[in-house]
């Protein structure tokens, strides 16, 4: 009898989850709906300045009618877009190699310090992180970097101050790395010895085998890490709108290297940079329309990671 | 292949595995490049975490004071008189307690129904999906969600209620609600792991000696997963301290803890207050304070509790591994 009423509570405990999230997904969209509807599909194109465009959506007056939802949100989804895959392809690169580092080439000395030292960077907050760019680096790259022909060239669009693209990748990479790190190396140790041992027995050397054999079978899992990381990359709010230069500006590749130091905003920083406004009705319904879209992309992220996950059980591997 | 690498009970322990030494000589150039860039990486990694910590250290010796700790922030426009980080402390950890207290039996027993009943079927992989979402879904998004939801009326017990009726929705309850949803998955993940590696004969033990599931889950499993969840429980709390996002967001971030209500105690969890990471980041050049020596000092503190959970979740995961069922 008191079986089938804990069986009863621990369901309804664990709906209460589901319905949780289910709630979220549909409160933020009903919130979000009159932005997207009034602008349509150029919600997501160019066309203005984006900070004056929330300006004037803060400022609509007060008659529902006369709301004022006009926005191309372009420079914020591509700061976004930028940043994150900048920070993703390099944090990548490097997570990968330092993992084989760690599960094979590190002396047994240097891996007993390595291994805590990723665990401590991952878990390391992002405000500490974001203080360090903007106490340091922000300076450092304003004051020595920056030539006065670069502050110059751009001077009609947009000021350099330091705090820029480039700022905002290198932290973002050392705070998605030792995620990526983590589960690259469980899943290189999980390879079967097997495998490794029998190519090594063939005479192939050692960066062969980690390199042709182990990461190949630990494709799935460095897929899965890399979603991981986008998904910090694209959730990250406070870091980014310390370091970014929080303008609504997007960095032009064409600029040359002064692309790296002009000033961007990502969606999440956007967020928290206007939450002040979240009572004024059009301005909050902008704002939670940016949250819609980092929602949306973060379960095409699960979705990927799931999918990605799958051929690692065919061999049973864990991720 | 494991039966070779797990010594038998009494047996002397095996020798270390050796590894033949191989001469990087004779290996083709990409091959030594890729080795060469692999030690790169070891080494920057190992580098930019000593220059972190060294660098934190530096300022937070410098300029961390111990009345900094001990008086409470006030705003004055001059830096001498703005006080120290008392309130943002006691609200980390109370936010802390908060969001852990939540966040704990949720997780347990939803990992606990997903792997003991899991009935039906359909709702335990949507729940899982449901767990997954959560950890994937950023920690901004949740606060203005936790915003929008708290705002309703309906939940006005939780926070300061306005003349006009209108709920502030932000306190202590509302945020530590949201950090709830940002431990939870990491509590469900190693509750579940732990839980998943206790073997059916061990629950089949407990069955013929006529316990129920019920007393089962709660004298069997939940013991034995102990250290599984005190893991995913510290790892949690980490986050928890950690986020900035919601507790600019959702705790008002105001200076000082301001309670709304008389009852005390509970006055304190509905009004707001802020942390050591909103502190942080009201004092970096970004925020309204503007007071550099005081952020450093503050994430000094803030990355020493980092580093104590940190060391608190190795000996919890190293110390007593599961017994061993097998032998």
């Amino acid at each position: 009898m008191t079986d089938r009423r804990v069986e009863l509570l621990l369901g309804a405990l664990a709906s209460v989850v589901l319905l949780l999230i289910v709630g979220m997904v549909i409160f933020v969209f009903t919130k979000a709906w009159p932005s997207f509807a009034n602008n349509g599909l150029k919600w997501f194109g160019p066309g203005g300045n984006v900070d004056d465009q929330l300006i004037d959506i803060f400022n609509s007056p007060a008659n529902p009618a006369n709301y004022v939802y006009k926005l191309r949100a372009y420079p914020l989804i591509y700061g976004t877009a930028i940043t994150t895959i900048g920070a993703v392809v390099i944090g990548l690169t490097f997570a990968l190699l330092s993992a084989i580092f760690i599960v094979e080439f590190a002396p047994p000395r240097l891996r007993a310090v390595l291994e805590p030292v990723v665990r401590l960077l991952a878990a390391v907050p992002s405000v500490i992180y974001g203080l360090i760019g903007i106490l340091v680096l922000v300076p450092f790259i304003g004051n020595d970097l920056i030539t006065a022909e670069q502050k110059k060239s751009v001077a009609f669009v947009v000021q350099l101050s330091g705090s820029s693209l480039l700022v905002a990748v290198v932290i973002l990479t050392v705070m998605i790395t030792p995620i990526m790190i983590a589960i690259i190396v469980d899943a290189l140790r999980s390879v079967p010895r097997s495998w490794t041992e029998g190519a090594s027995a063939l005479g192939v050397n050692r960066w062969r085998v980690i390199w042709t054999i182990s990461v190949r079978a630990a494709r799935p899992a460095i897929i899965a890490a890399a979603v991981l990381a986008t998904a910090r990359a694209l959730g990250e709010a406070i870091m980014l709108s310390m370091v970014s230069g929080s303008v609504g500006f997007a960095p032009n590749p064409l600029d040359g290297l002064t692309f790296l130091f002009e000033p961007t905003r990502p969606l999440a920083a956007t967020i928290v940079d206007n939450a002040e406004g979240l009572s004024v009705k059009p301005f909050g319904q902008t704002i939670y329309a940016f949250a819609a879209v980092l929602l949306v992309s973060s379960l095409l992220l699960s979705l990927s990671g799931w999918a990605a996950k799958q051929p690692l059980k065919r061999y049973g591997v864990r991720a | 292949m494991e039966a070779h690498t797990t010594p038998l009970p009494g047996a002397a322990a095996p020798a270390p595995r050796t590894r033949a030494v191989e001469s990087t000589a004779t290996w083709r150039r990409r091959d030594r490049i890729g080795l060469a860039l692999c030690w790169a990486a070891g080494i920057l990694l190992c580098l930019i975490a000593f220059g972190l910590v060294a660098y934190m250290a530096v300022r937070g010796v410098q300029y961390l004071k111990l009345d900094l700790l001990t008086t409470r922030p006030l705003s004055d426009l001059d830096q001498s008189k703005t006080g120290g980080f008392l309130d943002p402390i006691i609200g980390t950890v109370i936010l802390t307690v908060v969001g852990t207290l939540l966040a704990l039996p949720l997780g347990v027993a939803t990992a606990v129904w997903i792997t003991e009943y899991a009935r039906p079927s359909w709702l335990a992989r949507a729940v899982e999906s449901g767990v997954e979402m959560v950890a994937g879904t950023p920690s901004i998004v949740l606060a203005i969600f936790g915003l929008l939801l708290f705002s309703e009326s309906v939940f006005s017990f939780l926070s300061f209620t306005a003349q006009g009726g209108a709920v502030f929705g932000r306190s202590f309850f509302t945020a530590g609600a949201m950090m709830s949803l940002i431990a939870l998955p990491l509590v469900f993940g190693s509750t579940r792991e732990a839980l998943q590696s206790i073997p059916g004969h061990v629950r089949e033990a407990s069955y013929a000696l006529g316990k129920t599931k019920a007393a089962t889950i709660r004298r069997v499993l939940l013991p034995t997963a102990r250290p599984g969840i005190a893991t995913g429980t510290a790892l949690g709390m980490g986050r928890i301290a950690g986020d900035t996002a919601i507790v600019v967001i959702l705790l008002g971030a105001t200076l000082q803890l301001q309670s709304a209500g008389d009852t005390p105690g509970l006055s304190t969890l509905k009004g707001t207050g802020s942390t050591l990471t909103s502190y942080v980041y009201n004092n970096s050049p970004a925020g309204e304070g503007n007071a550099p020596e005081k952020a450093y000092a503050a994430a000094f503190v803030l990355l020493l509790i980092v580093i104590a959970l940190n060391f608190a979740i190795d000996l919890l995961s190293n110390k007593r591994k599961a017994p061993t069922w097998s032998g």
